[in-house]
Formats: structure tokens, sequence, C-alpha cells
């Protein structure tokens, strides 16, 4: 019961700071908003025994990439963005497929039946292990290969950067 | 009383709730009691500060109100509280009062997983030390939200600056503990101080120095104090980001960066200095130490961390921007990932 309360208040509040998110004129207050949003899906990886990924969410996500959002939109032009629309024009279209893709998300989850037997890890195995460290192990161990494809992933997206900085000071 | 509750809520209800509520009042207890205890700390760090720098400098420091200045504190809280609370006209209102409320309490809440003695710690988590580096990532919004609510140039440029130069940091901090995390297999804070008590030298920063050394600067940093001061540069930028702020408000920022000192140096003394424990061979060769209570060494430690703040704030200028970022990029991170290559391959030799 409790449980079912903890989880409700969280996916209501989550639904409700996104729309908070994209409907606000001024970006410095969406990204505050952001700021709490991220708080509200950390919270709901702890609901799920997951503190790991809660504290990542909050250093990597709000502690990281958030700042940087709030760097970029500290530079813009606060007084000519409040005159720009909000949306652009086809936003009609948007709403459409969004919709679309709510109705069948909502369609999966009906048909969704639980047939696998539960794996090695439950709750009871990660309380003894403790997240951390299950997680490290059959990071480095099992998904060892999709791990280095993603570190491999994220090393390009920085050498690209590099290169895009390295050739605008060049042409100056 | 007692019957007519328990003709409404059936007896065992009653005992788990009076079970809940003297484990909720406990709770609350200790945190009112960190509270109170930090928040004292922290006014005495300020006039411990002022003496130290004072007679560094061949001054005496605070003098007047009281002996030796010892009520100084308390008349500055008290100035600070009745002072005119001045908001900018043209500032965003809800993000200015904003701002100082979430550099305050992400400083406060870091209070809650710090260990201070054997079994002494508001919430014992498996995920201490993380929990930690996402207090400090929440503190940066304060300052940066404050720069830029403000609508002053000179709050804004400083506000721009602190943004970068912690999240610069931040990666030194974090990475710069990952040593300690190799080392005692655990992020959660008592088991790191039990760890360290179990290994030889009793203190990682013996095995750890090079880790030391990056926490040490990086922790200078992140709590921008000199040299490291940029964002509140006052030749440059007059106050930085709390340049507009005045009152109470003002107090939170500067209550704000003196818990973060605190934090840092307990995070040291945790980390790296042993925590409460003292190093075995220590109390092997003088027995009688055992019954010093594990607070006093823990305070001994955070003290001697704090003074080596003052102490370099007497004696080093500030760094230039550029140097500030050259230092944390180009030197601090890469000594960082080469300490924790070098304590992996210890660990797995050692492991065999």
């Amino acid at each position: 019961m409790l449980a079912k309360l903890f989880f409700g208040y969280y996916a209501a509040v989550i639904i409700l700071l996104s729309l908070l998110v994209v409907t606000r004129k001024n970006p410095v207050r969406s990204v505050m908003w952001m700021l709490l949003l991220f708080f509200h899906i950390a919270s709901l990886y702890l609901f799920l025994n997951a503190e790991f990924i809660a504290a990542i969410q909050v250093i990597v996500y709000a502690g990281a990439i958030l700042v940087l959002f709030l760097f970029v939109v500290l530079l813009l032009n606060l007084r000519e963005e409040l005159k720009v629309k909000r949306f652009i024009g086809s936003w009609p279209a948007g709403l459409f497929v969004s919709a679309a893709i709510l109705a069948i998300v909502i369609n999966v989850i009906r048909s969704f039946v639980l047939v696998a037997p539960p794996g090695r890890y439950s709750i009871e195995y990660i309380k003894e292990a403790t997240h951390t460290k299950a997680l490290g192990t059959i990071l480095y161990t099992e998904y060892l290969f999709p791990f280095e494809i993603a570190s491999l992933v994220l090393l390009i997206a920085i050498i690209g950067a590099i290169v895009l900085a390295k050739r605008k000071t060049r042409s100056h | 009383m007692n019957e007519i509750l328990g003709t409404i809520i059936a007896p065992d209800t009653m005992d788990l709730l009076i079970k809940y509520g003297i484990n909720i009042l406990i709770i609350f207890l200790k945190i009112a009691a960190v509270i109170a205890v930090a928040l004292l700390h922290v006014a005495y760090a300020t006039y411990w500060e002022r003496k130290v720098i004072g007679h560094m400098q061949v001054r005496l420091g605070p003098i007047e109100v009281g002996p030796h200045g010892l009520l100084q504190p308390i008349a500055d809280g008290v100035k600070l509280f009745f002072k005119e609370d001045i908001i900018p006209a043209n500032a965003d209102k809800p993000l200015f009062y904003l701002a100082p409320v979430i550099f305050f309490v992400s400083a406060l809440t870091s209070l809650a997983v710090l260990p201070f003695f054997e079994g002494f710690v508001i919430a014992n988590i498996n995920i201490g030390l993380l929990f930690l580096f996402a207090m400090s990532s929440l503190g940066a919004y304060g300052i940066i939200v404050s720069g830029w609510s403000s609508n002053s140039k000179y709050a804004f440029l400083g506000g721009l600056r602190s943004a970068s130069q912690v999240i610069s940091y931040e990666i030194a901090m974090g990475l710069s503990l990952v040593g300690v995390m190799i080392m005692a297999g655990s992020l959660n804070l008592s088991d790191i101080v039990r760890a360290q008590h179990q290994y030889p030298t009793g203190m990682y920063a013996i095995p750890q120095f090079l880790g030391f050394f990056v926490f040490v600067v990086a922790a200078f940093a992140e709590t921008n104090r000199l040299p490291f001061d940029l964002p509140e540069a006052e030749s440059e930028l007059v106050a930085g980001y709390f340049t507009e702020y005045s009152s109470f408000r003002f107090a939170m920022f500067f209550l704000g960066e003196y818990t973060g000192m605190l934090i840092m140096s307990s995070i040291s003394a945790i980390c790296f200095l042993g925590g409460w424990t003292i190093p075995r061979f220590i109390t092997d060769a003088i027995p009688f130490l055992l019954n010093v209570p594990g607070i006093v060494w823990f305070l001994v430690k955070v003290y001697a961390f704090m003074f080596f703040y003052y102490w370099v704030r007497a004696t080093l200028p500030r760094y230039r921007y550029d140097q500030l970022m050259a230092i944390g990029w180009k030197i601090l991170i890469p000594l960082a990932l080469l300490n924790i290559v070098i304590t992996g391959v210890v660990k797995i030799l050692v492991k065999g």
C-alpha cells in the first residue's frame, strides 16, 4: 500500500514536472524544474533498490549535464528569448505522434506477461551484495563488450568535439 | 488516553506506531544535535580564521567583543539578522530567493552521511561517498542561479566562473577518491574508516598520497577558497555571485561556504586520515590512547585540515583564471587517473 502510494506520487509529479519543463517561457526556469525532475527520477530508482543508479542519476545528469544546459541557457539573450514563440508551427503533428506512441505503450503494457523465471539478482541478493558491487561485477564480466562499445562511442564524441574546436581556431 | 486509542487502533498496530515513533524521534534528535553542533562550529570557524590570519599578519584579530573577542561571531550573526534585506528591482525574484536556500541546504544535507564516531551517523547508507558528490554538485546550482538571478554583471560573471570551476574540479575530486574506494572496497564511509583501521599504516593518506594531494587541491577549488576564490575575487568582481545579497540571505551563503569547508575537512579526515580511529602502531606503543573517545581524534583531524585552509589563505596569492583551468584539467585529472591505475594494479598484484 505504502509502496503504491509512493510510486503514485513520484509518477504523477514526474509527469507534472516534465510538462512544466516544456511549457515554461523562461529557459532558466525550465532548467530548474528539470533539476527537480531529475531528483524525483533518482527517488524512483531508490524505490527500486537501485541506489547506485540513483546516485549516478544525480551526479551525472543533475551535476554535470544539466549544469552545462544552464551554462548555455545563461548565455542566451533572455529578453529576445521570452518574445520567441514557445512552440513551432507544426506542433499538432508532434502531438499526434506522441499520442500514437502513448497508445502503443499502453497496449504493450497491457499485453505484458512475466514468463521468464526470476533470475539470480533478487532483492535479497542485491541487499546482501550491495547494489554497487552487484552492478559492477555484472557490468565488467558478462556485459564487458557492450560496455566497451558504449565507452568507444563516448570517446568518438570527445574526439569529434576536439576536432571541431581546433578547426575553428585555425580559420580565425 | 491509551484505552481510548486502543479501542480505535488495534494493539499490535499501536506497538508498531510507538516503535516507529521512537525511531523517528531519535532520528530527529540526531539531526538537531548534528546541525546545532555543526553551525556552532561554523560560527567559531569564522572567529578562528580571523584570529589565525590576524596573528599570521602580526595583528590581533577580533578582540573587542567579549574576552579575546570570543563573542564576535554571535555579534556578527545578530548584526546580519537585523540588517535590511535588499532585493534588486530587476532580479528574478523566485530564483533570487531560492538560490541561497539551495546552497545552504545542500551543504547541510551532506552532514547526514558523515560518521563522526563509531556508530554515530544519521544515515548509514551504502553510497555515502556518492551522496556527498551529488550534494556538492547541487551546491553549484545555488551559486550559478544566484549569479544569474541577481541581474548584475559582477554577480553573473562570478556565477559563470564558479560554474566552470566547480564542474572541472568535481571530476578531479571524484577521481581522487576512487583510489580510496578501491582500497576499502566500499562506498560506505563507516566501512572506509574500518577498512583503514585494519590497514597497516592506519591512514590511506600514506599509500594514497597522490590521491590525497589531488583531493586537497580540488577541495580548495570546490569550496571557492583561496588560492582558487576566483568566483568572488574582490579586486575584479566586488564579491562575485553574492554581490547583490544582503542581510540573512548573504549570511546563508556565508554559512554554506563554511559548512562546505567543514564537510571537505571531514571527508579528508574520514577517507584519508582514518576518521575516528588512530593508527594501530600508535595505540600499540601507547595503549593509554585507547581510552580517548573517537570523536576527539575525528575533531583533531578536522581542525588540523581547517587550520590548513587558513594557513594557505594567509600564504598564497590568487591564481589567474586560465592557470586555474590548466591546473585542473592538465595536472590534477591526469594525476588522479594515474593514481587509479597504480592502485588497481597494486591491489591485483597483492591479491595474487
